[in-house]
């Protein structure tokens, strides 16, 4: 078994697949201290061939199971290409990052960006807003459809954006079109990140727990007027090119 | 040694002693922790080693042992500064206290948030009293390359004395006239500081010291990054060289300079590296490095790669022109060669600028670089803005390249490694695809 493990600021995602890259086993496990712990537990009774880190915690799993690390970007393009072998740019949207990677015609990426340590436009964002609404995230990310008015937040930063929710809620603005300004906001960002290379792209994948948002789904593929394509599992798409490149050591 | 056994000189400079040392000790710490960690380090380094525990030690000593004779001291923000003529006045210039995040909280209570971390820095450092450099300055040498900076002179010249001098934009005749002029104001400043004209001798001799100086800091830049096969020195180790070429004693340094230079000539022929082969070699492109600002190379040869040179003020835009001292027989000559060779200078606050990004595609391939890093500090509206035609021209040429922009806050470390361990895994990929010589 070939194992990749992704430590993300949220959650760390874990996943196994064998000989023939197929997914046998994986978890979602929210991040919180002693991660390697979590993580040599959870693989204690399993078969280890080959074990890869990634994500933001990679150098952290890398120092205490004496594992290779690689990059998000370049786990993220694998996992993508891995998905869909027509996969052209990978827009991912995580709890604390954002990125959108141009991949090559055999998985390999050639460029990409990433947010800097600004917060708006990331999953922080989203879920920040949900609890100012006492929603958890699922319900949160599909009250946008219902919205009948296009409300935009307009700050560039996550806390003052906050305080722009505040006052909408103080409004009496509902929770629909609040939801549905959230998302604009959230969705403009990725979108002008992502714009430069998805004009000429034709198959765009979304992954990272944001892509379990439905309504941000649709809200970017009007923006990019692109259509857009979720693998089963976005959340795993990194954790499972770490563990195809581990595959191929 | 260190701070300590000067404490006297220093709190005689108005300094805050206590905060001072503690700072320092801080910023030793850094930079053994970051510079004595790295292996199989040229000899040579020795002397920066020694230079970095004396960085506010016995280098006040001397500036204010030359103050003491009524040469001047001048604090400078800014490659444009005509150190020639502080230096033929027999006095010191050298570049102020400006690259640490410690003191910009202070500076925000008379400075906006949303300016760059260097103007920031360094004015915390005058509020704070803990840069000696700035304390020991005669006055402080300021320019008008930027909005920010021209403003905060102002601010700045409450606190301390400060001389403007006013940079053009353009390089038309009209602007290369007032900058001669401005050259010439700036002489007569320094006859104000030592009470005496500056003679074209004095002059001429000050232009020979800078220009061997920088003649030894183009050498280093060249055996850093001319042959692809050995790195005989830390890019992270070049580039405080280069740092402390806008402190030191210009004459000592060029000759530590020089011998570091032949132990790595030496290096370049037997093949000692200081990082195993292919590694991506990368130059990075843009805003000045003040000490303690090593975050990025630190990230870089940290994760894999190699930076062979930095294409900015703390860098080859300050040591690739020299004066050209034939022929010049008058003081007008003196200043007209003097003008010459700072209006070379390619800072992104002119327009248009495009001799840079020439100068950058002839850099990579004179240096068979691997790829760029485009560094800005944040909010420095003009290199920030040059990105895009310069990024937008190396594209053109089939350059990899990654744009940073930071700030010297830690915060956003982690981001960086990340950005750039995804664009060195690119570039070693291109590498390897490149070395593919098919299966035979």
């Amino acid at each position: 078994m070939y194992w990749g493990v992704d430590v993300g600021s949220t959650y760390t995602k874990i996943t196994g697949i064998n000989a023939d890259h197929d997914v046998i086993d994986f978890a979602v496990i929210p991040t919180i201290i002693n991660q390697d712990e979590i993580v040599k537990n959870y693989l204690k009774d399993k078969t280890v061939t080959m074990l890869v880190a990634t994500g933001y915690g990679r150098h952290m799993i890398g120092d205490a199971l004496s594992c290779p690390v690689i990059s998000e970007i370049k786990a993220h393009a694998r996992g993508a290409y891995f998905s869909n072998h027509e996969a052209q740019l990978v827009i991912d949207l995580g709890g604390q990052d954002s990125k959108v990677i141009k991949l090559d015609k055999s998985g390999g990426f050639v460029d990409f960006r990433m947010n800097d340590k600004c917060a708006a436009g990331t999953g922080k964002f989203l879920e920040i807003a949900a609890n100012r609404m006492g929603l958890d995230l699922e319900s949160f990310s599909k009250l946008g459809f219902e919205a009948d008015k296009e409300l935009t937040i307009s700050s560039m930063c996550a806390v003052f954006a906050e305080s722009e929710v505040i006052s909408l809620i103080a409004q009496k603005e509902s929770v629909a079109n609040i939801c549905y300004g959230v998302h604009e906001s959230i969705a403009s960002r990725l979108a002008s990140m992502a714009r430069k290379f998805a004009s000429n792209s034709e198959y765009i994948i979304f992954s990272g727990g944001g892509a379990l948002n439905p309504f941000l789904k649709h809200l970017l593929s009007l923006k990019l007027e692109k259509k857009i394509i979720t693998p089963e599992q976005p959340q795993l798409v990194g954790s499972l090119g770490a563990a195809l490149a581990g595959a191929e050591i | 040694m260190g701070v300590e056994v000067h404490k006297e000189l220093l709190s005689s400079l108005g300094l805050d002693v206590a905060k001072h040392a503690k700072m320092m000790a801080a910023g030793l710490e850094g930079y053994n922790k970051q510079f004595l960690s790295q292996p199989n380090r040229p000899e040579g380094m020795k002397y920066f080693d020694w230079f970095m525990s004396e960085i506010q030690g016995q280098r006040m000593v001397e500036i204010n042992a030359l103050r003491a004779q009524k040469k001047p001291a001048v604090g400078t923000f800014c490659i444009f500064v005509p150190e020639e003529i502080v230096v033929g006045a027999g006095g010191s210039c050298y570049g102020l206290c400006g690259g640490s995040p410690a003191t910009i909280a202070d500076a925000e209570t008379e400075l906006p948030r949303n300016i760059c971390p260097l103007i920031k820095s360094a004015h915390g450092f005058k509020l704070q009293k803990t840069c000696g450099y700035t304390q020991s300055a005669d006055f402080i040498y300021g320019e008008t390359t930027c909005e920010a900076k021209k403003k905060t002179w102002e601010i700045l010249g409450k606190h301390h004395p400060v001389h403007v001098m006013n940079i053009p934009h353009m390089k038309r005749d009209k602007d290369l006239q007032m900058w001669k002029e401005e050259i010439e104001d700036f002489k007569t400043h320094i006859e104000s500081v030592t009470g005496k004209k500056l003679s074209l001798e004095e002059m001429k001799e000050g232009t020979r010291i800078i220009n061997e100086k920088r003649k030894a800091m183009l050498r280093l830049d060249a055996l850093r990054g001319m042959d692809p096969d050995v790195v005989p020195i830390s890019g992270k180790d070049g580039l405080f060289v280069t740092q402390v070429g806008f402190m030191d004693d210009p004459v000592r340094y060029t000759q530590k300079v020089n011998e570091l230079c032949d132990e790595l000539e030496q290096r370049v022929a037997d093949g000692v590296s200081v990082f195993e082969k292919d590694r991506p070699r990368l130059m990075v492109l843009g805003t000045p490095f003040a000490v303690p600002n090593w975050k990025l190379h630190t990230a870089v040869e940290t994760t894999g790669g190699v930076i062979i040179n930095e294409e900015s003020c703390i860098g080859h835009r300050y040591y690739k022109d020299n004066v050209d001292l034939e022929d010049v027989k008058t003081e007008d000559d003196m200043m007209q060669k003097l003008l010459d060779r700072y209006a070379k200078v390619d800072c992104a606050c002119f327009t248009p600028n495009m001799g840079r990004t020439e100068k950058i595609i002839q850099m990579y391939k004179d240096r068979k670089a691997d790829g760029v890093i485009y560094y800005t500090l944040s909010f420095c509206h003009t290199y920030n803005v040059e990105s895009h035609l310069v990024t937008e021209a190396l594209e053109k040429e089939g350059i990899p390249c990654l744009i940073i922009e930071s700030d010297y806050s830690p915060e956003d470390m982690g981001q960086i490694k990340t950005r750039v361990e995804a664009f060195l895994e690119s570039l070693a990929f291109k590498k390897k695809a490149k070395a593919f010589k098919g299966i035979s």
